[in-house]
């Protein structure tokens, strides 16, 4: 092997991004032996799982003891809309109540039942009461509980390092990745048996958004780079309750919980809309009337859920529905009211940290006021296509896993399935890519013209003048996905952005960067914004095929689901591996379902 | 559009001055919209670390005024008139700009000993709801480490950074000892090793805690109270001599702390 111009570390597994997902692989492959390294662009402990707040879906029948991994693996195909792999939706279902349980042992606290065992509440989507939770604040237990497990196992994280392309061996097998340090911008190379991605989403590219400054896609840009292929980019969640007013916290999110606990939605008229929006498919489970919804909060057998729980897509259609008829409010949202229908002290106890949100963004009392809400862009279904039971790429070596893998939520994910999401497939991740590595497949040799090339497009702002500033083409970027590849889309507008989106790939080759490359936020984001174009590239070609509306993807001029766009996912691949290479989309078949899965579907439709 | 100056620290560890920035402020801003708006217009280099800009990750610590804030949970209208002055934390070492090195905690956290618990039936821990709380209130933490900032002992004391695990440490180390499951016992490991006698209760960490746990009241003061138990009691210093102890010290348990 050459030696490296840069610093050089080299593992048996190499962990892209540190939530949930890859924490939970990093322990799996420590608890194998083998050497791990993990690179995150922020802190340890900062990643978007700590945004989490209603809980962990896991049928532990601990209050509901109906519940079991049948009716579990029933609610999340029906939410994603029947197009998720069923065979990842039903691994989850089974897997969850013990990943749940075995974060106790790493020192978790849940809040409890009576009985002492770990307590669980309702959710849009769910039958019965299954979300494992911590208040308001579930995805910080997580990310807290699997990052002291890994810290006392002696892992080595490397902090505030951005991973710009992963690199192959000569016959295209992954050999590792290059990255630089925020703190230094110096470059640094990974040499790596095998490497998993679980770098999170992609909702930096939307402008009314609940993700943070590192949701850009790398993981999913990175890996169709590297010959993976990408499905489903056109289901992205736009969850129904995000803050819209002021307008500086525009989409900063409002958790389900809020709904859960007895919240209900109402227009400027006062009307509770959500009874005119109820589809089909869930009419049977949902109340009627307002006073058998109200009944249902009170004892789940004497009525119906209220529509208020409907799938987060459901929801989120219907309030911009509402919104655009002119029963909004003044802020272009509708009311999410709690303070009339629970106590002060019920409302501080159980949504202590939406309360504080509310009153000290918003100057909102929401014990008393109601609040103004409305879709905000929050979740990518889509990703990179793996196989169910090891996270595997068609990359030889290469494994995703959480928000970056596709297939387990389908159409749209049930809200809840994200944390437990992260922690099954974290492990088979990790599990899978230490079977790799220990059966001896690993790469031979290291591309070191990928890395040269990765090193000269990331330092070519810095020798670019008169350029343009990063931060204009990622606010021209972030309106334009938002305008015409949102909430709900048109075909003429989808094309608009499809070739919108090459002025920004050439805006993007002419940036230019002020100032040096130790911390240099403005050149940070110069090295994200290839990631943002190409899986703003990817979800509109979606959208643009998927000529249908299901889940996180609805279309004003194909307004309904069509039998035939159910049977298959839409997948991309980039021939070359280029970062502007020409992206292919085709029809990839969904895979069939045993008899006895179809079954547990078609039970209490 | 009203208009504020905005005066920011910029440098690094070399050194550094105050550059003025005078920019639209709208309502309902908090101080990191209108630093991000500093960066996107005249300063697109200007450092500042930051996640989820809503009080959740506790990245975007930073002296506000001269006070320790979240800069995303810090509204501009509720600052005083006149210009907004925004540094660093002081106890940590400057990268750049508003960016400090805070490794100092994350070299704490890896000398905690883990969580010791007994092995998990087969349904699972059996806790109650009482006995988590008191627990579940320190892991409230979102590690923005405004605690040891303000924190007098290392403040002002570079050298007692090697004896002394600050604040957000100790309401760890209180947390493991509360825990129901924890058979692990770092007593004496937190007075001799981690500095816990060093805290003069002072409340300084209390009140700058953005999830208003009880620092100094709930988790330092029973901390203290329960390594003075197990240190001057005169059973215990017996026992300690004449036989092997029988809760397990950091030393022996199964996870020991890095040197």
């Amino acid at each position: 092997m050459t030696t490296s111009p840069y610093e050089h570390h080299e593992y048996d597994v190499l962990i892209i991004g540190a939530g949930g997902a890859g924490l939970r692989a990093a322990i799996e492959a420590k608890q194998r032996g083998l050497s791990v390294g993990i690179v995150t662009k922020s802190l340890l402990g900062k990643a978007h799982t700590v945004m989490a707040e209603g809980g962990m879906a896991a049928a532990m029948g601990n209050v509901s003891s109906e519940d079991n991994w049948q009716v579990h693996f029933r609610d999340t195909m029906r939410g994603g809309k029947m197009l998720n792999n069923y065979r990842m939706a039903e691994l989850h279902a089974k897997e969850s109540p013990d990943r749940v349980r075995e974060l106790e042992q790493w020192g978790a606290l849940f809040d409890r039942t009576k009985d002492g065992k770990i307590l669980q509440r309702d959710f849009g989507g769910h039958r019965y009461a299954r979300l494992a939770h911590v208040g308001d604040r579930t995805g910080l237990e997580l990310i807290r509980t699997l990052q002291q497990k890994v810290v006392s196992m002696g892992t080595d994280v490397f902090m505030e390092c951005k991973v710009l392309q992963l690199v192959h061996d000569e016959s295209g097998r992954i050999a590792g990745a290059v990255a630089y340090w925020r703190p230094t911008g110096e470059f640094v190379t990974f040499a790596a048996k095998s490497v998993i991605l679980a770098s999170g989403g992609v909702g930096k590219s939307w402008k009314f958004t609940s993700n943070s400054w590192e949701s850009t896609g790398d993981g999913h840009a990175m890996a169709l780079w590297a010959g993976a292929e990408l499905i489903d980019m056109e289901c992205i969640q736009f969850h129904p309750t995000g803050m819209v007013w002021p307008l500086s916290v525009r989409g900063l999110l409002v958790t389900e919980g809020v709904r859960g606990d007895g919240g209900v939605l109402r227009n400027s008229d006062g009307e509770r809309f959500m009874f005119n929006y109820v589809a089909d498919m869930f009419r049977a489970e949902t109340a009627e009337s307002e006073e058998e919804g109200d009944r249902w909060y009170e004892d789940h057998s004497a009525g119906r859920r209220p529509p208020e729980l409907l799938p987060r897509d459901e929801v989120a259609r219907a309030i911009n529905a509402e919104v655009k008829a002119g029963r909004g409010t003044p802020h272009g949202g509708v009311y999410l009211d709690i303070g009339t229908r629970r106590s002060a002290e019920y409302i501080r106890r159980r949504l202590p940290s939406m309360y504080h949100q509310f009153m000290e963004l918003a100057g909102v009392d929401i014990t008393r006021e109601a609040m103004e809400i409305g879709p905000t862009c929050h979740y990518i279904m889509g990703g990179v296509k793996v196989d169910a039971d090891t996270a595997a790429t068609k990359v030889a070596g290469l494994y995703a896993a959480g928000e970056v893998a596709g297939g387990m939520h389908g159409a749209n994910r049930l809200g809840g399935n994200s944390l437990s999401d992260l922690v099954v497939f974290g492990r088979r991740a990790g599990l899978a890519a230490s079977d790799y590595v220990e059966g001896g497949a690993g790469p031979s040799g290291f591309n070191w013209g990928e890395v040269e090339s990765a090193v000269a497009r990331a330092l070519a702002p810095f020798e670019n003048e008169g350029g343009e500033n990063p931060y204009d083409i990622q606010r021209d970027l972030q309106e334009m996905m938002q305008a015409n590849v949102g909430i709900i889309r048109t075909g003429s507008e989808i094309d608009l952005a499809i070739s919108e989106l090459e002025t920004f790939t050439e805006r993007v080759k002419n940036i230019s960067v002020k100032g040096g490359r130790a911390y240099n936020p403005g050149w940070n984001l110069a090295t994200d914004l290839p990631s943002m174009l190409t899986v703003s590239k990817c979800t509109s070609r979606g959208a643009r095929d998927r000529k249908e509306s299901r889940g996180g993807h609805t279309r004003e001029d194909f307004p309904k689901a069509s039998a035939e766009f159910g049977t298959f996912n839409l997948a991309h691949t980039i021939a070359g591996g280029a970062w502007d290479g020409e992206i292919t989309t085709e029809r990839s078949a969904l895979l069939t379902m045993p008899d006895e899965l179809k079954a547990l579907l078609e039970e209490g439709k | 559009m009203a208009e504020v100056t905005m005066r920011v620290w910029r440098g690094d560890a070399s050194g550094g001055n105050f550059e003025d920035y005078t920019i639209a402020q709208n309502e309902g801003e908090v101080v990191l919209d209108v630093i991000h708006r500093i960066q996107a217009t005249e300063a697109p280099d200007l450092a500042c670390r930051w996640n989820c800009k809503a009080g959740k990750c506790g990245s975007c610590a930073a002296e506000i005024n001269g006070k320790p804030r979240l800069m995303c949970m810090t509204r501009m209208d509720e600052l005083p008139e006149g210009p907004v002055t925004v540094t660093p934390m002081k106890t940590f070492p400057i990268i750049r700009d508003l960016v400090t090195d805070v490794s100092f905690n994350f070299a704490m956290a890896e000398r905690v000993p883990a969580l010791l618990p007994p092995p998990m039936p087969e349904d699972g821990y059996r806790m109650f709801q009482e006995d988590v709380e008191r627990g579940q209130e320190f892991r409230k933490c979102i590690e923005c480490f405004m605690c040891q900032d303000v924190c007098h002992v290392i403040r002002d004391h570079e050298e007692n950074k090697q004896y002394y695990a600050g604040p957000r440490f100790f309401i760890r180390y209180a947390e493991l000892e509360m825990h129901p499951l924890d058979q692990n016992d770092r007593r004496e490991y937190v007075r001799e090793d981690m500095g816990l006698g060093y805290c003069n209760i002072t409340k300084c960490c209390t009140e700058v805690c953005p999830e208003h746990i009880k620092i100094t009241d709930n988790a330092i003061i029973p901390l203290k109270e329960r390594v003075v138990d197990a240190h001057y009691d005169p059973v215990a210093w017996l026992g300690r001599k004449i036989r092997r102890r029988t809760k397990r010290t950091s030393a022996e348990a199964g996870v020991q702390p890095t040197p």
